[in-house]
């Protein structure tokens, strides 16, 4: 059977060099990098290059990379080394509703630690509202942590806007951007942004899971929250996932190459499945769809289906897409994000996200287009009542 | 300390008059399947109407307890020290020895029981009961001797070697499995029926089970939820051959054809029509399931009827007079609770209406049944054809 993948929010299949690379460091340039023979320096040139690679992408500084098992961790290390280092200046810390859980959660952790947060509204888009954020600032805010593009609906945030407002308020004030689902679409410069601290994950972007970078601004003051070795300059200690910091640098620098050539084709694809998408009765598209909004997420809402009954007949016929989102798919809860930005009651149960990569190709949109031609309206003839 | 067999006691099969050595054999088959996977040697063997585990060097002494505890037909499990016969005087020493490992308060009671397998040993049971009795007085004087109800029933028998022992670890009781023939039990994703498929294979009785998918309204991992389940059924009923149905088809025909508030009713006479059909192909005498008075509106006295009524094989319904919590605390116990809640949807709640009938009456039932007559023969048969087969172990 034909398969098409179209879950590439909730992870990508790894480009085949990345798998090599990985199998080779794991197999044969084995050695710890804090070694002192010749295997050790070895595997100290991987992180090496991998920091470089990086550092331009980015167009940072090689010592501001930092690498850690993944989006999740990056968030973290990023919201609570921070939050903990700064503390003295503030207890107050902004984010947004639709954060991701890696974000959401650690803030409620910080809550309990005893800091006070501000969840930022967002529009009917899905996009965090400037007027708030200015009202959400004060004396006491030490870190203000914003997503570049949101998983569940792929809104793409004005980061570049909220960081001057918050940088204008108070320059002190740090700036934690999640680029988890931007980073690899998006070239993501974080001088040029103001930011100071950016997560990006390896296996968003053809890369091995277990696999993440931090970004921190050379200035930016922070704890560690794992101890031992102290490597990594005692900012994340273990011993470094060299075959992962290969995988993911060789991912990311794969991911630039044509990378103006690959979003085109996505924003190709998705204007023609949310065309042919539309000529379905009953649904709905959420968030914004033009240019302004993600190039590889479509989130739709199919009144009358539930979700996870669209998700299994698509999976019959050979298409993997995701209810909601993925991190949170296996709790049977609505979606914190389609609440968010207001989404009608019929859709919230009822909503597919669609997610593309630079592999998806013409036909297979027009197969998962056709397929859903040919099952919605026969879910929709059984229904419970 | 350290015990190099263990004494399996039963109780029931003990009386089973000729067919005793069927149930035993069964018993041992069922003690053999419970060790394959622990770590160590053992020999399991009959011997003068009892069951031993004779085991080898290093073993792990939890893991043999813990799977021989779930072997149905054991009442009760006793860790033995065998002792080489070295002359009395040896055996009051070694005895003596036990006493003050095994039981390191020594205010209690006990009483010597001694059996000689071997009879040319030179002192009889009441000599060794009394001379032995007496050394371990002597070495505790807290420790006092009651005939009636003991603290320590110490158990010696003597044999080639001499077994030791004064425990007995509760099993699990019932009859071994195998014994008493199969059933088919409807095992859905709920706490209920793994419940009563436990019961039933308690009786000595071999499981097979019938699950029925329904995708795409059920997913892939509440399949899996069910094979889990089986697996956790089986390490006490033994492997289970696990029928896996699809029946989308015919719910949706069911939807399709006759009136939605019976559609749970009519649903469930065709679980049990295809759980009978794939019983009578395996050999197994009845049906099994997780019912329960009341439960549901598919499990009214009225519902009851209605579903039985398709049946030719009896139907085998252990909860059926226990509450929800009285069925949880046994899940709980046997260990399937945790996997039952997980919460995938099952085929019986997706089209569920909002008022289905609770008191059905099993003419209209089949009057509403007549409506299916053009494809039902047909889905049916595509069905069994296409389950799938999953033998867990």
């Amino acid at each position: 059977m034909r398969e098409v993948y179209l879950d590439n929010s909730a992870t990508t299949k790894a480009y085949e060099c990345v798998g090599e690379i990985v199998k080779k460091v794991m197999c044969e340039d084995y050695g710890n990098p804090s070694s002192m023979h010749a295997k050790g320096v070895a595997a100290e040139q991987y992180i090496k290059e991998a920091k470089e690679t990086f550092a331009k992408l980015m167009k940072v500084k090689d010592k501001e990379i930092f690498f850690t098992s993944g989006g999740t961790e990056s968030d973290n290390l990023a919201l609570r080394g921070a939050a903990a280092a700064n503390q003295r200046a503030g207890k107050h810390l902004i984010t947004s509703a639709i954060e991701h859980p890696a974000i959401i959660n650690t803030m409620r952790h910080l809550e309990e630690e005893g800091f006070r947060v501000t969840f930022l509204p967002v529009d009917r888009y899905g996009r965090i509202r400037l007027d708030a954020l200015k009202e959400a600032l004060c004396e006491d805010t030490i870190l203000v942590s914003i997503m570049y593009v949101n998983n569940e609906v792929g809104s793409v945030q004005p980061i570049q806007e909220a960081a001057s407002i918050v940088k204008a308020y108070n320059k002190n004030i740090l700036f934690h951007v999640d680029a988890v689902q931007g980073f690899g679409k998006y070239r993501i410069y974080p001088k040029k942004l103001k930011v100071d601290l950016c997560s990006v994950s390896g296996h968003k972007i053809h890369g091995p899971k277990g696999t993440g970078v931090l970004y921190i601004g050379e200035n930016v003051k922070i704890k560690p929250i794992v101890f031992g070795g102290e490597q990594q300059k005692n900012v994340r200690s273990g011993t470094e996932n060299v075959p992962g910091i290969a995988g993911i640098s060789l991912a990311a620098r794969t991911i630039y190459q044509d990378l103006d050539v690959k979003v085109a084709k996505m924003r190709n694809l998705k204007k023609h499945f949310i065309e042919g998408v539309s000529r379905i009765e009953d649904t709905t598209v959420h968030g914004l769809y033009d240019e302004t909004s993600a190039p590889h997420i479509i989130s739709v809402g199919f009144a009358g289906i539930r979700s996870e009954v669209l998700l299994h007949a698509l999976e019959e016929k050979g298409i993997y897409v995701s209810s909601g989102s993925a991190c949170a798919s296996n709790h049977p809860q609505v979606s914190g994000v389609l609440k968010g930005i207001g989404a009608s009651q019929e859709f919230l149960d009822a909503t597919l996200r669609f997610s593309m990569s630079e592999f998806t190709m013409p036909e297979e949109i027009d197969y998962t287009l056709d397929t859903l031609y040919n099952i919605v309206p026969k879910l929709r003839k059984y229904t419970r009542h | 300390m350290r015990y190099h067999t263990f004494l399996i006691k039963y109780g029931e099969i003990g009386i089973k008059g000729k067919n005793r050595y069927l149930f035993e054999d069964a018993l041992v088959r069922q003690v053999r399947f419970a060790l394959k996977d622990v770590e160590g040697e053992f020999e399991v063997h009959k011997s003068q109407a009892r069951i031993y585990v004779d085991c080898g060097e290093d073993y792990d002494y939890e893991d043999v307890i813990g799977n021989l505890k779930r072997v149905f037909g054991i009442v009760g499990i006793c860790p033995v020290v065998r002792m080489e016969d070295r002359g009395f005087e040896q055996l009051k020493k070694d005895v003596v020895a036990y006493m003050d490992e095994a039981y390191p308060d020594k205010h209690l009671t006990f009483k010597v029981e001694s059996r000689r397998a071997r009879k040319s040993y030179p002192k009889n049971s009441m000599e060794i009961n009394c001379d032995l009795g007496e050394a371990i007085l002597d070495a505790f004087p807290e420790t006092r001797v009651d005939v009636h109800h003991p603290d320590v029933m110490l158990n010696v028998e003597i044999r080639n070697e001499i077994y030791v022992y004064s425990q007995i670890i509760p099993g699990a009781g019932g009859m071994p499995v195998g014994t008493n023939g199969k059933a088919m039990l409807l095992l859905s994703g709920g706490i209920d029926s793994p419940v009563a498929g436990y019961m039933i294979s308690k009786r000595g009785v071999g499981i097979e089970a019938t699950y029925f998918h329904a995708p795409p309204y059920t997913s892939e991992r509440a399949k899996q939820k069910v094979v889990d389940l089986a697996r956790i059924v089986s390490r006490y009923a033994g492997p289970i051959r696990l029928h896996v149905v699809n029946f989308t088809d015919i719910q949706l025909y069911i939807y399709d054809q006759c009136p939605h508030d019976e559609l749970t009713i009519i649903m469930r006479r065709y679980m049990m029509r295809i759980a009978e059909y794939f019983a009578k192909k395996d050999g197994c005498l009845g049906l099994i399931t997780g019912e329960s008075i009341g439960q549901v509106a598919s499990q009214t006295m009225q519902s009851l009827a209605a579903t039985n009524d398709v049946c030719t094989v009896p139907v085998y319904r252990p909860v059926i007079g226990y509450d929800k919590q009285e069925i949880v605390n046994i899940a709980e116990k046997i260990g399937t609770y945790e996997t039952s809640i997980q919460p995938y949807e099952d085929c019986c709640t997706i089209f569920v209406a909002k008022h289905p009938v609770t008191k059905p009456s099993v003419e209209v039932i089949r009057r509403s049944e007549e409506k299916l007559k053009e494809k039902i023969d047909e889905l049916f048969d595509r069905a069994v054809d296409t389950a799938e087969i999953i033998e867990v172990k």
